[in-house]
């Protein structure tokens, strides 16, 4: 049984993308804008029409596969375009669509005048083709399909600008980082199509328990480092805060509901294959962590308002696949939905605050009692921030605490310790960027102004999600979103260990409040903050720059590899080189040479030609008779 | 059947020796016999008629070559003809028909050669 | 005997049966009398009326065309009736599914190559009527071939399609080039059609008849020794290599596609490969099946060769229009790698793979000749610098064919080798999958060089006539279309492969 409005969800953008990419310049004005947002608000729709179709059933049945058509069948290999709907794929659907069209409408006024208007809206569109193929997929390959699409579109909206060098190069960053992922995971398919003879999601999990557990880990590794390098986590997260220099809408979607998330959902779907493991969520787990702590405390060191809002990205999804890690997935997912209201909302924020003030101003420093301006993107933004930070009753509370709480019931209180720790550094990055941006002192130049009607709209709207969001998991094991997701993820393991919920929310609460406390005494009391960043000039500087992370790739990895580049160029290439590699291509070449001279233009050598291979053929018959 | 097969163009083969040294034994008997008198006339290439003029290899005027053309029509159509003639009447009005079809396009193709001015000596 | 499951698909019919006395039915060689009638009825209005417009010969082709696809198409579900015969005209005319489907695939090409033409004529100021009616001429030999269900038919029709194109070839009378190219396919022509021909009359000796399933059924039975039978296949092979373009028959080639107009070589290209491809699927996969362990490995060697000559020989071009040539050479080295396995597999894997390769060779050659703006213009890689910024729908539409040849995914040429492979791993044929890979690796080094110059780098404006750079409509049609066939093979594969389920099944 098959829900019938499935492929439409997918084809309403790619046909967007398909419209604007042929006929870009004969929509006037904003009206391609339009146009793309409607497509996508109706993707959004008919994911809702699905939703309730697959609410209509009983728990164990919400699976629809609609098949499309057969893409390859080829021997043993057979490749279906097939689309699975179920609750885990049409809640990220949903998230993805929902956010999306905000974005979209946001844009519209965003990127009004921008020569390249339509094709702005056409990558939009193509990106949310890609990632809803990613994640209606029912096969690994059409999951990969859709992973390459949305990585191809981050290029392109990244490096949209790309008269700015900066741009191109953030680009063509994020797509080279992202590929040594790409390929782990290509592998990873690879493995899984010797192993089960299949790419099915349905086979494949079917039998991933009867996995040795060391090839089980394998793959999952395999598979999670695909997902690191999409979802930005440790080591492979230094492409994400360069993606700034993308147009901030692109920023909010990759950050919000596209790309970065995508990782998280990898993870989740394919967990059986992480639980045959075990080994593999704990690496999950402590990576996820890690990479939450660090980008946390890089975050604090920003002044640049999207390189914070990137850095806290990166915190964040390391929360989510530290859910994912500690095998809270409802609760990764959760976090996941939450956190794509209140960041594409933040980041929306931040391209307010960008626009109204002279020059595209993001230095927070330059900032601050914005609020009286900009009462609308303030208040937003500042439920946005309450959210993130994880103060009841904003959505950002429920999800986050569910994810720590996680930890705990599992009895593995170290890492409950650490997530604790990582959810007082987001209160208080997060409280700083809020109080530096729009509290205190102004410091702006200029006559800061609210936004355009269209750009205000979907901030209102994206606030009422980042505040209510939180009911659909108002308790980790019976919550709306824990339930749903139950047939897909399994139930929520009961806390067999530490303290109780209530407990365990309060201690929550106290740690976010000590966070924004602790940021509220230094940016709005007396602390004469600026004096502080002369003193800790050192330890700012290592935060700012992401503990060197970045530096010590181009020093370890970029810079001797331009200078083996340069020395294979100018040394390796012209001696050794010329004897290998060039001598093939030389040998090739040669061949050629020698074939072109066979090829004299005379109609006898040709004749000869089909003489000699006559009389090839024949011999040999002559020889076997 | 192979043997048989072999057996039969095995005539053949002696039809070939036969007739080889038939010539052969005419060649050497007249070779043996006839009297030999070598004159400057006698050793050109013609020994009648208008002394040749320069070599044997010559190149001939292309446009012979429409001459060829008809003549490989005509010769392929009256092949044709032939065995048709001997039993069309037992193949009755089809084979008729048919062969009409097979003479119209050919006249076809000579209706197009005399519009397009083939057939006149330029 | 891997061939003879094939074979068990439909009993032997007798040499009787075949050439009784029946009622002669005509309706299986209908689309070829459409063609024909259409190319004497404009044979003769182009010589009784010289202000005879343009327009109305291409017209009144592509009516033509259309009108034997259509009957073609009807043919498809023709053949299905229970009382239909499984070869017409004394088992002369196949009337199966194989058929139809190659015709369908030819007539294509043609209605492409007949726009093409209709441009290339106006542009280069060569407007001669004979063009269409020699167009229709060859394309009638096209699809006659691939219905031949007896040697001699087989003939017929290859010097039916080999005549027209031999003169096609030299349709441009101003230049030498074409001129020679015409004379050097003609002899060399002439040349494997007498290897050919002697390879039907071994045929005739072995078995005692030209008639295709006849010689299946006599070869089957007979086992003795086959020397007669042998010689047959090895000549016959000599043959059909020639018209399939495959080392060591392939030096005519490089020169008849420079020197023919462009959209001659468009036509030819696709067509003749398809047509000879397909008699020579009948042939060996019908008549000569009980041998299948003989001609199997020359085959074998022969794919292989013409993959690796093919593929090397094409990077050292400089013309376009010999770079494809060799990358056609190439192609059919793929093609025969499908035609080793000789299998049901193998048979369908080929037929995807001829009816991709027409669509996307055609539609090179006719960016090519859009490119060439008038007659033979920029066909050196030079001209192609930049081309995206000049043109961005050619540059697009010859970057989707570059990839195509190059077999890269999502189009219909990664979906056809893919399946040759396949086809070839499941006959125990991997060594020759290992070649055609390598080669493929070698083969992407130059197609994609075409798209880095076409994407990567500036025009600089030298000799080169860039003006008037392709904007007709007709053009544009003629190249999209291709386009788009090879991009919907390559994501709908089943469609296709849906229609080869029914085709692949040689009836007789």
């Amino acid at each position: 049984m098959s829900l019938p409005l499935t492929p439409f969800i997918v084809l309403l953008p790619l046909a967007g993308a398909a419209i604007l990419l042929l006929t870009g310049k004969r929509w006037p004005g904003s009206s391609a804008g339009v146009l793309a947002s409607t497509l996508v608000g109706g993707s959004f729709v008919l994911s809702v029409i699905t939703l309730f179709g697959l609410l209509g059933r009983s728990g164990s049945d919400r699976l629809a596969v609609t098949h499309l058509w057969t893409w390859i069948h080829v021997g043993t290999l057979t490749v279906s375009v097939d689309f699975r709907v179920d609750p885990l794929s049409i809640v990220m659907a949903m998230t993805v669509t929902g956010v999306a069209a905000l974005i979209h409408v946001y844009s519209i006024d965003y990127m009004q005048g921008d020569p390249r208007f339509p094709r702005f809206f056409a990558y939009l569109n193509l990106f949310v083709f890609f990632m809803l193929t990613l994640v209606l997929a029912d096969n690994f390959l059409l999951l990969y399909l859709g992973w390459e699409g949305v990585g191809l579109c981050s290029y392109l909206l990244i490096g949209f600008w790309f008269e700015r060098r900066a741009a191109a190069f953030a680009a063509k960053k994020a797509f080279i980082v992202t590929r040594i992922g790409d390929s782990a995971f290509l592998i990873g398919i690879v493995f899984i199509w010797l192993k089960f003879h299949s790419l099915s999601f349905a086979t494949v999990f079917g039998r991933a328990h009867g996995l040795a557990s060391g090839t089980a880990t394998i793959i999952a590794l395999l598979l999670f480092a695909g997902a690191c390098g999409k979802s930005a986590q440790l080591p492979l997260h230094v492409w994400l805060p360069d993606a700034m220099e993308g147009p901030t809408p692109v920023s909010a979607l990759i950050h919000a509901a596209t790309m970065v998330t995508a990782g998280v959902y990898l993870v989740v779907r394919t967990h059986p294959i992480f639980e045959a493991s075990g080994t593999a969520l704990t690496v999950v787990a402590v990576v996820g962590i890690v990479t939450a702590i660090y980008a946390g405390f890089s975050a604090i060191g920003q002044d640049d308002i999207k390189r914070l809002l990137a850095y806290s990205t990166i915190s964040q999804i390391g929360f989510m696949m530290f859910g994912a890690g500690v095998r809270a997935y409802a609760a990764a997912i959760f976090l996941l939905v939450t956190h794509a209201f209140f960041k594409a909302l933040l980041f929306l924020g931040a391209g307010s605050v960008m626009h109204a003030l002279p020059g595209d101003e993001t230095d927070m420093t330059s900032m601050g009692g914005l609020r009286a301006a900009m009462p609308i993107t303030g208040a937003t933004w500042t439920i946005a921030a309450l959210a993130m930070a994880g103060i009841p009753p904003f959505a950002g509370f429920f999800s986050k605490d569910q994810v720590v709480a996680a930890a705990s019931g599992a009895g593995r209180y170290g890492l409950w310790a650490a997530a604790l720790f990582g959810a007082l550094l987001t209160a208080v990055y997060i409280s700083r960027a809020t109080f530096l941006t729009f509290y205190g002192k102004p410091r702006f130049r200029g006559h800061p102004h609210e936004p355009a009607f269209r750009m205000r709209l979907a901030l209102v709207l994206l606030a009422m999600g980042a505040f209510a969001g939180g009911a659909l998991g108002i308790t980790a094991t019976n919550g709306i979103l824990a339930k749903f997701l139950r047939p897909v993820v399994g139930s929520v393991a009961e806390a067999t260990h530490g303290l109780s919920e209530l407990w365990l929310a309060v201690v929550s609460v106290v740690v976010a409040m000590v966070g924004i406390g602790l940021a509220a005494f230094v940016y709005l009391g007396k602390v004469d903050w600026q004096a502080l960043r002369v003193r800790f000039a050192g330890p700012k500087r290592l935060l700012q720059r992401g503990f060197y992370v970045n530096d010590a790739y181009n020093g370890l990895l970029v810079a001797p590899g331009q200078a083996a580049a340069a020395f294979l160029a100018y040394v390796f290439d012209a001696r050794v080189v010329d004897g290998a590699v060039n001598g093939l291509g030389t040998l090739f070449r040669a061949a050629a040479g020698a074939g072109r001279r066979v090829q004299t233009g005379l109609v006898r050598n040709y004749a000869l030609g089909v003489l000699a291979g006559a009389v090839g053929v024949l011999v040999y018959l002559a020889v076997r008779f | 059947m192979a043997e048989s097969f072999y057996q039969s163009y095995g005539v053949v083969v002696a039809l070939l020796i036969g007739g080889f040294g038939l010539v052969a034994v005419a060649f050497t008997a007249a070779r043996l016999i006839a009297p030999r008198r070598q004159t400057a006339e006698k050793l050109m290439t013609y020994e009648c008629g208008i002394d040749p003029v320069g070599e044997g290899w010559s190149q001939s005027q292309i446009r012979y070559y429409i001459y060829a053309f008809l003549f490989v029509i005509f010769d392929v159509e009256s092949v044709f003809l032939f065995p048709w003639a001997n039993i069309f009447v037992r193949l009755g009005y089809q084979a008729v028909v048919e062969m009409a079809i097979f003479v119209f396009v050919l006249a076809l193709g000579l209706l197009y050669a005399y519009k397009k001015k083939v057939l006149q000596w330029v | 005997m891997l061939a003879l499951s094939i074979l068990a698909q439909a009993p032997p019919a007798t040499p009787q049966t075949a050439t009784g006395h029946g009622p002669l039915i005509f309706t299986p060689v209908a689309p070829e009398l459409i063609l024909v009638g259409v190319a004497l009825i404009l044979l003769l209005y182009d010589a009784l009326e010289p202000q005879r417009p343009h327009l109305a010969l291409a017209l009144a082709t592509l009516a033509g065309i259309a009108g034997a696809a259509a009957y073609s198409v009807y043919l498809w579900f023709w053949v299905q009736r229970p009382d239909s015969p499984s070869s017409v005209l004394q088992g002369m005319v196949a009337a199966d599914r194989f058929t139809v489907f190659f015709r369908l695939v030819i007539l294509g090409a043609a209605f492409i190559a007949t726009l093409l033409g209709y441009l290339y004529l106006e542009r280069a100021g060569e407007v001669r009527g004979e063009y269409y009616p020699l167009l229709l001429f060859a394309t009638a030999g096209m699809t006659l071939i691939t219905a031949a269900n007896d040697l001699i038919m087989v003939f017929l029709a290859l010097e039916i399609l080999s005549l027209s194109l031999y003169l096609m070839t030299g349709f441009s009378l101003r230049r030498l080039a074409s001129a020679e190219a015409s004379m050097k396919y003609f002899l060399l022509g002439a040349f494997s059609s007498a290897f050919f021909l002697y390879g039907i009359a071994f045929a005739y000796g072995a078995t005692g008849t030209t008639n295709l399933p006849a010689i299946a059924h006599k070869l089957s039975g007979q086992v003795g020794p086959l020397a007669l039978a042998l010689g047959a296949t090895g000549l016959l092979t000599v043959g059909f290599a020639f018209k399939v373009a495959a080392v060591p028959f392939h030096m005519w080639t490089p020169d008849a596609y420079q020197g023919a107009p462009t959209s001659v070589t468009a036509f030819m290209s696709a067509g003749t490969k398809v047509a000879a491809f397909a008699a020579f699927l009948r042939v060996f996969d019908v008549a000569l099946s009980p041998l299948v362990w003989d001609w199997k490995p020359f085959v074998w060697a022969l794919a292989a060769i013409t993959m690796v000559v093919g593929g090397v020989l094409a990077i050292a071009q400089t013309n376009i229009k010999r770079m494809l040539a060799y990358s056609s050479i190439a192609h059919a080295g793929f093609i025969l790698v499908g035609v080793t396995a000789a299998s049901r597999q193998g048979i369908e894997a080929s037929m995807f793979y001829l009816a991709a390769y027409a669509a996307m060779i055609v539609g090179a050659f006719g960016v090519v000749m859009l490119v060439s703006v008038r007659g033979e213009r920029n066909l050196n890689f030079s001209s192609y610098a930049g081309l995206a910024r000049r043109d961005p729908f050619l540059a697009a539409v010859l970057a989707v064919f570059m990839l195509s040849l190059a077999g890269i995914p999502p189009t219909a040429g990664f979906i056809a080798k893919v399946s040759v492979f396949e086809a070839a791993v499941q006959a125990g044929h991997w060594p020759l999958v290992l070649i055609g890979v390598l080669t493929s690796v070698i083969a992407a080094f130059y197609y994609i060089r075409v798209i880095v110059l076409m994407y990567m780098q500036e025009y600089l404006p030298g000799q080169e006539e860039t003006e008037g750079l392709g904007r007709e409509p007709v053009g544009r049609i003629a190249v999209a279309i291709p386009a788009l066939l090879t991009l919907l093979f390559g994501v709908f594969p089943g469609v296709l492969f849906g229609l080869l389920k029914a085709a692949s099944v040689i009836r007789f």
